[in-house]
C-alpha cells in the first residue's frame, strides 16, 4: 500500500512503465491501490458499458433535480460518451488517476461539454456537478455484484472518487467559466456599445456619452476617438454628455483629460449637451471649464464646429460636404 | 439654523441656513450602501438618486444631491480606503428632506481648511470635491475624530 514503487503498476501497454520512470511526476501515484483499482474500474467499464449508462441515467432521472436542463436523448448521448471517455482516460497510462479528468484530452471534453450542454439547459452547477459525482455510485454497485472483496472495492472506490471528482469540479468550474466569460463579454460589448464615434460632417466627429464616465470608460473613448481623429484627419470632435447623469469633479477632470488629448492631435474639441441643471451644479461645485469650448446643444456644437472647419453648413436636406 | 449634532466633532462647517427653520424630523426611510468596488460608486449615485426623487426634489436639485454623493463616496473610496453610505430621506413641517452619512475607517483629513479650499487635492482630482460638496448642499459636517476615520454628513431639503 501507500506510495511503494513503480513496478507495483500494472501496465496494459507494458511500455508506459518507462515512461512513468523518467517523468517522475510528483505524487505519481505508484500506488498499488491505484493501479489495481484502476484496472477493475476499466474492466467493469468495458464489460458493462450499455448497463452503466443506462443504470447512471435512471439514477439521474430517479433524483430528477439532477437532470434538469436536458432531454431524454441528450441524456443517453451525453452517458454513453461520459463512459466511454471515462474508460479511455483510465487507460491513459501517462496520467495519474487524479489528474485524468482536468488533462485527458477527450474526458475533458466531455465534461465540459455535459456542463455547457446542462448549464444552457438552465441546470444549477451544483446539479451538474452532482450528475457527474452520481456515476460513482452506478459503478460502484456494478463493481459489487463481481466481488465481494473488501479491498478490492476499497481499490476501485479509491480510484472512482479521485478521476470524479475532480470531474465534478471541473464541471463546476466549468460552468463558472462560462458565465464569467459571457459577463466580461458583455460587458466589454457594453463598454464599446456606449461609446461610438460618428462622422457628424467632414473632418468633424461626435461621441455621445452615456451613462457615467469613470478612468475605464474614459480610457476607451480617448482610444477610439484619437484613433478616429487620425483615421478620418478630423479637425473637430464633440463631446455631448446629454446622456451623462451627473457631472462631478472625477467626470470633469476625465473630460478635462479627453480634451487635452484631441488637441494634442491639432483637433478641437467642443462638449455638448450641458442640461440647466448639469450646468448650475458645475459652477457650483467650483469646476472651470471656461477653457472648453461648450455648448447647450449637439445641433449648436455642430454648428460651431463647422465655423471652425470653414465648412458653410448647407441648407436642411443637403446631406455630406462639398 | 439647522441643529448640529451633539457629539464632539473636530469640526463644523454649515454652509447656510436651510430655507425652513425647525427642528429636523423623523427619518421616515434609511438604507445603507457600502462603498468597496468602484462599481459601488455608481450604485451609491442610483441609491441617492432614487432617494431623491422620493423625496421631490427637483431635477436641479437631484442633481446637486447625487454629484455630492458622487464627490464623497468617491473620497471615501479613494482616500478612505472604501466605507459606507447612509441615506436617510427626512421630513420635517415645511418640507422633506435627503441626508447623506459617508463614513470610512481611512487617515482622516489632516488638514480640513486646505480640504475645504478649492483646488486642493492630494490625489490626481481637480481639487474640488469636498469644497463643491459642501456648496451643493444646504448642511455640511464633518467630523476627523484623532482616532482615524472620517465622516460627512451632508443634508440637503426640498424647497417646500
Amino acid at each position: 500500500m501507500g506510495f511503494s514503487h513503480v513496478d507495483d503498476i500494472q501496465d496494459a501497454s507494458g511500455e508506459g512503465r518507462e515512461r512513468r520512470c523518467d517523468r517522475g511526476t510528483r505524487g505519481f501515484d505508484v500506488s498499488a491501490i491505484e493501479s489495481a483499482g484502476r484496472a477493475r474500474v476499466a474492466r467493469a467499464l468495458r464489460d458493462h458499458e450499455a448497463e452503466i449508462a443506462e443504470n447512471w441515467i435512471n439514477l439521474q432521472v430517479e433524483q430528477d433535480v439532477l437532470v434538469a436542463g436536458i432531454g431524454e436523448g441528450e441524456l443517453r448521448g451525453e452517458a454513453d460518451q461520459l463512459v466511454a471517455s471515462l474508460r479511455g482516460a483510465l487507460a491513459d497510462e501517462e496520467l495519474p488517476t487524479a489528474r485524468l479528468a482536468s488533462e485527458h484530452a477527450e474526458l475533458r471534453r466531455t465534461l465540459a461539454e455535459l456542463s455547457l450542454r446542462r448549464a444552457r439547459g438552465g441546470a444549477t452547477p451544483a446539479a451538474i456537478s452532482l450528475a457527474v459525482l452520481a456515476l460513482k455510485d452506478v459503478v460502484l454497485e456494478i463493481l459489487r455484484r463481481s466481488t465481494r472483496d473488501a479491498t478490492e472495492l476499497f481499490e476501485a472506490a479509491v480510484v472512482l472518487n479521485r478521476v470524479l471528482d475532480a470531474g465534478g469540479i471541473l464541471a463546476f468550474d466549468q460552468y463558472v467559466a462560462t458565465r464569467e466569460e459571457i459577463i466580461s463579454r458583455q460587458s466589454r460589448q457594453l463598454m464599446e456599445l456606449s461609446t461610438p464615434v460618428v462622422r457628424l460632417w467632414r473632418h468633424v466627429l461626435a461621441v455621445p456619452l452615456i451613462g457615467t464616465l469613470d478612468t475605464s470608460r474614459t480610457q476607451v473613448v480617448m482610444e477610439s476617438l484619437l484613433q478616429s481623429i487620425k483615421d478620418d484627419e478630423a479637425q473637430v470632435a464633440i463631446i455631448d454628455i446629454t446622456g451623462v447623469a451627473a457631472v462631478d469633479t472625477s467626470v470633469a477632470h476625465h473630460l478635462m483629460q479627453t480634451v487635452a488629448a484631441v488637441r494634442l492631435m491639432g483637433a478641437d474639441c467642443v462638449i455638448s449637451g450641458i442640461r440647466p441643471p448639469i450646468a448650475q451644479t458645475i459652477a457650483q461645485l467650483g469646476v472651470d471649464l471656461s477653457a472648453i469650448l461648450t455648448r447647450a446643444t449637439l445641433a449648436d456644437a455642430l454648428a460651431a464646429a463647422l465655423r471652425i472647419t470653414g465648412d458653410a453648413p448647407l441648407p436642411a436636406g443637403v446631406g455630406g460636404g462639398s | 439654523m439647522a441643529t448640529m449634532p451633539d457629539e464632539p466633532s473636530v469640526r463644523l462647517a454649515s454652509r447656510q441656513a436651510p430655507p425652513f427653520a425647525g427642528p429636523p424630523g423623523p427619518v421616515t426611510s434609511r438604507s445603507e450602501h457600502p462603498v468597496r468596488v468602484e462599481e459601488d460608486l455608481m450604485e451609491a449615485r442610483h441609491a441617492v438618486r432614487a432617494a431623491a426623487l422620493a423625496v421631490d426634489l427637483g431635477l436641479v436639485d437631484q442633481t446637486r444631491v447625487v454629484t455630492a454623493a458622487s464627490e464623497l463616496v468617491r473620497n471615501a473610496y479613494i482616500h478612505g480606503g472604501g466605507g459606507v453610505l447612509v441615506i436617510e430621506q427626512l421630513s420635517r413641517k415645511g418640507g422633506r428632506g435627503i441626508r447623506l452619512t459617508v463614513s470610512d475607517d481611512g487617515p482622516g483629513i489632516p488638514d480640513l481648511d486646505a480640504a475645504l479650499d478649492d483646488g486642493f487635492s492630494t490625489g490626481a482630482g481637480l481639487g474640488h470635491g469636498l469644497g463643491g460638496a459642501r456648496r451643493l448642499m444646504h448642511e455640511f459636517d464633518v467630523e476627523c475624530p484623532p482616532g482615524g476615520g472620517t465622516t460627512v454628513r451632508v443634508t440637503r431639503w426640498a424647497p417646500g
